[in-house]
């Protein structure tokens, strides 16, 4: 048959209860790329070189090698250092470093953009580092960059079913074993598929009002 | 760029010494992991072809086709974006047999990644067309050209030019994205590593050296882009007034 | 050729204003009158760069922005235009040559594809063309090695290997630097006289308009404000705003 509606219906239920999974897992991964992301883009400003070159290293390491490699690392080889982590947990923080790094590109380009004479004010009002990150530099970086964040965090929600490999039980796991349980693929997968689609429409067309709004406020 | 290229090339020698220092009996997984490799290039070459030309139908379907055609573009260009790479894939090889199509593996593995990476091709090469300047096109009427003449001979080779890096970028998201069919059973580079790590258990060694095979692809793509954008803009400039 | 009523509008902003125009076959008219005006837009329209918003434009007898439907006439497409556009030739303000073809390709690209002469033909027309206006060493360089006057004097070679019947010049000089504007209305000038050519310039060189045109019109808020021969215009105008953007020019040097 090409498509079982009964059939449809009765793993709804079943998919709605692993999105949970799935949603807690893109929240968690992206919280973790939002903060880890700032502190390397931090990092990478620092004036000794060492660090910068080291952070940029890492980050370019990270970037450029399959995050489904990065999910193995960490779940298979940090045992062999002690840290045993399980699946869900392992899956989340190799999402969060993957995408801090791009986060961090996005937070470099949003500090970049500020002018020099804010800098340059906060050093003629004496101002510390600490200071002006947190109170001038970091609150007019990051209204601009919010479109690109939320861009990656919806790339980041439709990569969360690569955890499916190490086995959470998140939506396209879920789906999988539906679907060898019952024979049938059909249905758990194309739907896994819509909503992902569907999620994804909305959450594009969010960001682009986002954009929208966030370019006409600020304008000096 | 220079500096990046030279700190990230001693990473990996570092790292690689490092890898290499650890071992005994190497001999045991190299191979593994170089038919692994030959496989993952297969497959990225395999999908980066079709995602060109998926790309450049898609978008010229966009811009200049008919109403029903350019409604097909945008449709295939939405789906594969808004679906991750990892759904197509599965799609394809676990929905289409059912539906009684039966696809090899690897056809499956490059026609999911091709079609992904080719939804976001379009992207580029529309962008691209667009950024030529309209000047160019107003001096293609000025000589009673056809509109496709113009697209052809005029326009197309200057926005490509431009589109050079972002495909460069592109290639490198698909190279990742083969990592992916190792779970359709196909035994490309991590296929293997998972293979190895159960054989011989040196978990560290295994996953940090397919890491940097992947940098190195990787390394490999930037360079070749570059080179190639050298060789495009021989005699040629972006496509500015002149 | 002949404007009939032609009526130019964007959104609020009319620039055309129901203006009659008559061109005779080889006659040379120089377009002048301050920015806004709408002569641009006059060569625009010409050129098929622009839609009409009403009236029609009419080349050598044949309606060139309308086609014959019926008895009646029906805005032309992409085909019509394209049969009779053959005939018109323009060349720019910013050149808009090809930067990624050679002088000589960039005047036999169009010959070769549009009008389907074969490679020889076309290079030996490029090549006569060329060494008229005096780039007959340049061939084989890329625009981006030329200078502005150089670049200019290509384009104009690249629209006459067209064999246009009428040729546009939209302010062709007012990108160049001083000292390059004489090899381009030079170049102008005598392939003017050699071909034969219905000429509409739009210019700021009241000196070239003055030697060079039959007829000049001056355009005033999308209308033609006063239009006669050049002694007329330039030493005695009839109307006020005419005197004004005279005088205006001339102080500006």
């Amino acid at each position: 048959m090409f498509w079982d509606w009964d059939y449809a219906f009765d793993v709804l239920p079943v998919l709605a209860k692993a999105s949970i999974v799935t949603i807690q897992a893109t929240l968690a991964g992206f919280i973790l790329a939002l903060v880890l992301g700032l502190v390397f883009a931090i990092m990478r400003m620092s004036r000794n070189r060492a660090v910068t070159g080291a952070t940029t290293a890492v980050v370019e390491f990270i970037r450029s090698t399959p995050l489904l490699i990065q999910i193995f690392f960490i779940y298979f080889v940090l045992p062999e250092f002690g840290i045993v982590l399980d699946a869900f947990l392992a899956g989340t923080l190799a999402l969060g470093i993957h995408y801090a790094t791009y986060c961090s590109e996005v937070y470099r380009a949003g500090i970049e953009a500020i002018p020099r004479g804010q800098w340059e004010a906060a050093t003629a009002l004496n101002l510390s580092p600490a200071t002006t990150f947190k109170d001038i530099i970091i609150p007019q970086a990051i209204p601009p960059v919010v479109p690109a964040l939320g861009n990656y965090l919806v790339a980041l929600f439709k990569e969360t079913p690569l955890l499916s490999a190490i086995a959470v039980l998140e939506l396209m796991q879920t789906a999988k074993i539906l679907g060898s349980q019952n024979f049938r693929y059909i249905e758990p997968i194309t739907l896994v598929g819509v909503f992902f689609l569907i999620f994804s429409l909305i959450a594009s067309a969010a960001i682009r009002y986002a954009e929208r709004r966030l370019s006409t406020i600020g304008k000096r | 760029m220079p500096l990046k290229s030279i700190v990230v090339t001693a990473i990996v020698a570092f790292a690689a010494g490092l890898v290499f220092a650890s071992f005994a009996g190497y001999e045991l997984f190299i191979p593994g992991l170089l038919e692994g490799t030959w496989i993952t290039i297969q497959i990225t070459v395999g999908g980066a072809l079709l995602a060109v030309v998926a790309a450049f139908i898609a978008a010229l379907a966009r811009m200049y086709g008919p109403a029903p055609i350019r409604w097909l573009a945008s449709a295939y260009i939405e789906v594969f974006r808004g679906t991750s790479a990892l759904v197509q894939l599965f799609w394809l090889f676990f929905v289409l047999p059912q539906l009684g199509v039966t696809l090899s593996p690897m056809t499956s593995a490059i026609l999911a990644l091709g079609l992904n990476i080719g939804a976001y091709g379009a992207e580029v090469v529309r962008g691209a067309i667009n950024g030529v300047s309209r000047d160019q096109w107003e001096a293609t009427i000025a000589l009673n050209m056809s509109r496709g003449l113009a697209l052809r001979r005029i326009i197309l080779p200057q926005a490509f030019v431009a589109m050079i890096p972002p495909w460069g970028n592109l290639f490198i998201e698909l190279l990742k994205s083969t990592a992916l069919v190792s779970l359709i059973t196909i035994s490309d580079l991590t296929f293997r590593a998972q293979q190895m790590n159960q054989a011989t258990f040196r978990t560290l060694e295994i996953f940090t050296l397919v890491l940097l095979i992947y940098l190195g692809i990787s390394l490999l793509i930037t360079f070749g882009m570059r080179a190639l954008e050298r060789v495009a803009t021989g005699g040629i400039v972006r496509g500015r007034a002149s | 050729m002949r404007f009939s009523g032609v009526t130019k509008r964007y959104g609020d902003l009319t620039v055309l204003d129901n203006l009659d125009l008559d061109v005779a076959p080889q006659e040379k008219v120089a377009i002048i009158g301050p920015s806004g005006s709408g002569k641009t837009t006059v060569l625009r329209m010409l050129m098929t760069l622009e839609p009409i918003d009403e009236g029609v434009i009419y080349v050598d007898g044949k309606p060139l922005t309308h086609m014959e439907s019926n008895g009646g006439l029906v805005r032309a497409n992409e085909k019509y235009l394209r049969s009779v556009r053959g005939n018109i030739g323009m060349v720019f303000q910013h050149f808009n040559l090809f930067p990624h073809m050679t002088v000589l390709r960039n005047c036999t690209e169009a010959p070769i594809n549009v009008l389907g002469l074969s490679k020889a033909e076309a290079e030996e027309r490029a090549v006569e063309l060329l060494e008229l206006v005096g780039l007959g060493d340049k061939l084989g360089e890329y625009p981006q090695r030329l200078s502005g006057g150089q670049k200019q004097r290509v384009a104009i070679a690249r629209a006459l290997a067209m064999r246009p019947k009428v040729m546009l010049f939209d302010e062709v000089t007012s990108a160049l630097d001083p000292e390059l504007v004489g090899e381009v209305l030079n170049a102008i000038r005598m392939l003017g006289k050699q071909f034969q050519l219905t000429m509409l310039m739009v210019t700021h060189q009241m000196g070239f308009a003055k030697e060079f045109a039959d007829r000049v019109c001056f355009f005033y808020e999308g209308k033609i404000h006063e239009d006669g021969p050049p002694e007329e215009i330039f030493n005695s105008p009839k109307r006020e705003r005419t005197q004004q953007f005279l005088s205006a020019v001339l102080e500006a040097g």
